[in-house]
């Protein structure tokens, strides 16, 4: 999912200062399972939001509403006639979702709320960390299910750097060195021969480098 | 015109195992803590929220305090420790806010410190009285005090619980009403 953590409240105030009434606008997917912009996260930041705005002497309204998912426009529906009612649109879902309600209602300013880190998973409860740098050309097949490419600071691909200190990356000790659970992951499930393959540079073309990515499915298209 | 002294007005969330239990007990052993509490029972402090904390102060709470068990003695196990850090972040949010995160407390009190709980509640007021009104209800201050009328009327629901809406309708009534004392018949009635 993708992972998404909230700005501060001084710093909302500063980017709805301009307008009075506001839409706090919820997204109930990912950033709702990473506890950034769910329902329960809007009715706390539309709550801070208006206190926030009394102590400073702006007059501020606040709606709250959250929506099922912000990035694709069958949900948006759901939010029209509330963004109709607003100054400004405050989004509390991720990059796409603020992006997608801007393409959506093109005459009205819609700003992002949330800071979007990265695609992760939960570990433990109120720990989640990146598994995917989403570059486009998966290699997790040849390394046991453990990417090297996010994980390794690195991004190693032929084995390790030589760095790390028991277990630990060199880079920084609070998290494992990718290349040792690599390691350890391709011996339990009997494959370390695939360490004797040479990987050759891998093509980033697929990656961010390429600038904006777009897949299309010709076999969908209408 | 005089203008009346300044009675902090505070929310305090108490878990139906113990805190709450103590406030009972306080009530048979006559002893005495100050009017200005507001009592709501919990069925854990681990089922609040911050959203809960956060209206209370929205809807003209001056603090709020969080009472569970002892640390190791939660009914459930660790509700008690997730309120903890809920509270702790609360408190954070507070600060970004302008608020003072001292008027937001937890402790921890088990079902036979009643005169714990009546000295946690007498510093719980006056840290609040010398703080002052909160910021965001000074203006109000002066005025008619709020009572506790939609209070009772909420919490003798069906399920027996508090539920959200309780924080705001306990902050906002404005109806006038006897004042609650800790031996208060209304508060008695919310027992099980």
């Amino acid at each position: 999912m993708i992972v998404a953590q909230r700005k501060n409240i001084p710093e909302l105030l500063a980017i709805v200062e301009k307008h009075r009434k506001v839409l706090l606008l919820g997204c109930g997917t990912c950033v709702t399972v990473c506890l950034a912009g769910g329902q329960r996260e809007v009715g706390i930041i539309a709550s801070a939001l208006r206190m926030a705005a009394k102590l400073k002497g702006r007059p501020l309204e606040v709606e709250e509403l959250t929506i099922e998912r912000q990035c694709d426009n069958v949900f948006l529906e759901q939010a029209a006639e509330a963004v109709k009612n607003a100054d400004v649109v405050l989004s509390l879902g991720c990059g796409a979702g603020v992006q997608a309600l801007a393409e959506r209602f093109n005459g009205k300013p819609v700003y992002g709320g949330l800071d979007t880190a990265f695609i992760g998973i939960l570990e433990e409860r109120g720990v989640w960390a990146e598994k995917c740098a989403a570059c486009g050309a998966c290699v997790l097949h040849q390394y046991g299910g453990i990417c090297p490419v996010t994980r390794c600071a690195k991004h190693m691909l032929n084995g390790p750097c030589s760095g790390s200190r028991e277990d630990r990356c060199e880079v920084n000790a609070d998290r494992p060195c990718a290349w040792q659970l690599i390691y350890k992951r391709l011996k339990e499930i009997g494959q370390l021969d695939r360490l004797k393959e040479i990987k050759k540079p891998k093509n980033w073309r697929s990656s961010q480098s390429g600038g904006c990515r777009q897949i299309i499915r010709e076999d969908h298209r209408v | 015109m005089k203008t009346e002294a300044f009675e902090p007005k505070i929310l305090a969330f108490c878990c139906h195992y113990c805190a709450y239990s103590s406030a009972d007990l306080a009530g048979v052993m006559r002893i005495q803590y100050p009017p200005n509490i507001r009592i709501i029972r919990t069925p854990c402090t681990g089922r609040l929220e911050t959203e809960y904390f956060m209206k209370a102060f929205e809807n003209g709470a001056d603090g709020v305090l969080v009472a569970g068990c002892l640390e190791g003695g939660c009914h459930f196990v660790e509700g008690n420790l997730c309120a903890k850090r809920r509270v702790n972040y609360t408190k954070d949010m507070l600060e970004e806010i302008g608020v003072e995160k001292e008027r937001l407390r937890m402790v921890n009190i088990s079902a036979a410190m009643a005169r714990p709980l009546a000295d946690v509640i007498t510093d719980m007021v006056e840290t609040v009285r010398k703080l002052g009104p909160s910021p965001l209800r000074k203006s109000e201050v002066g005025s008619r005090k709020s009572e506790v009328r939609n209070l009772k009327l909420e919490v003798q629901s069906p399920s027996g619980f508090a539920k959200a809406s309780v924080v705001a309708k306990a902050m906002t009534d404005k109806t006038p009403d006897k004042q609650p004392t800790a031996q208060s018949p209304q508060l008695k009635t919310n027992r099980l």
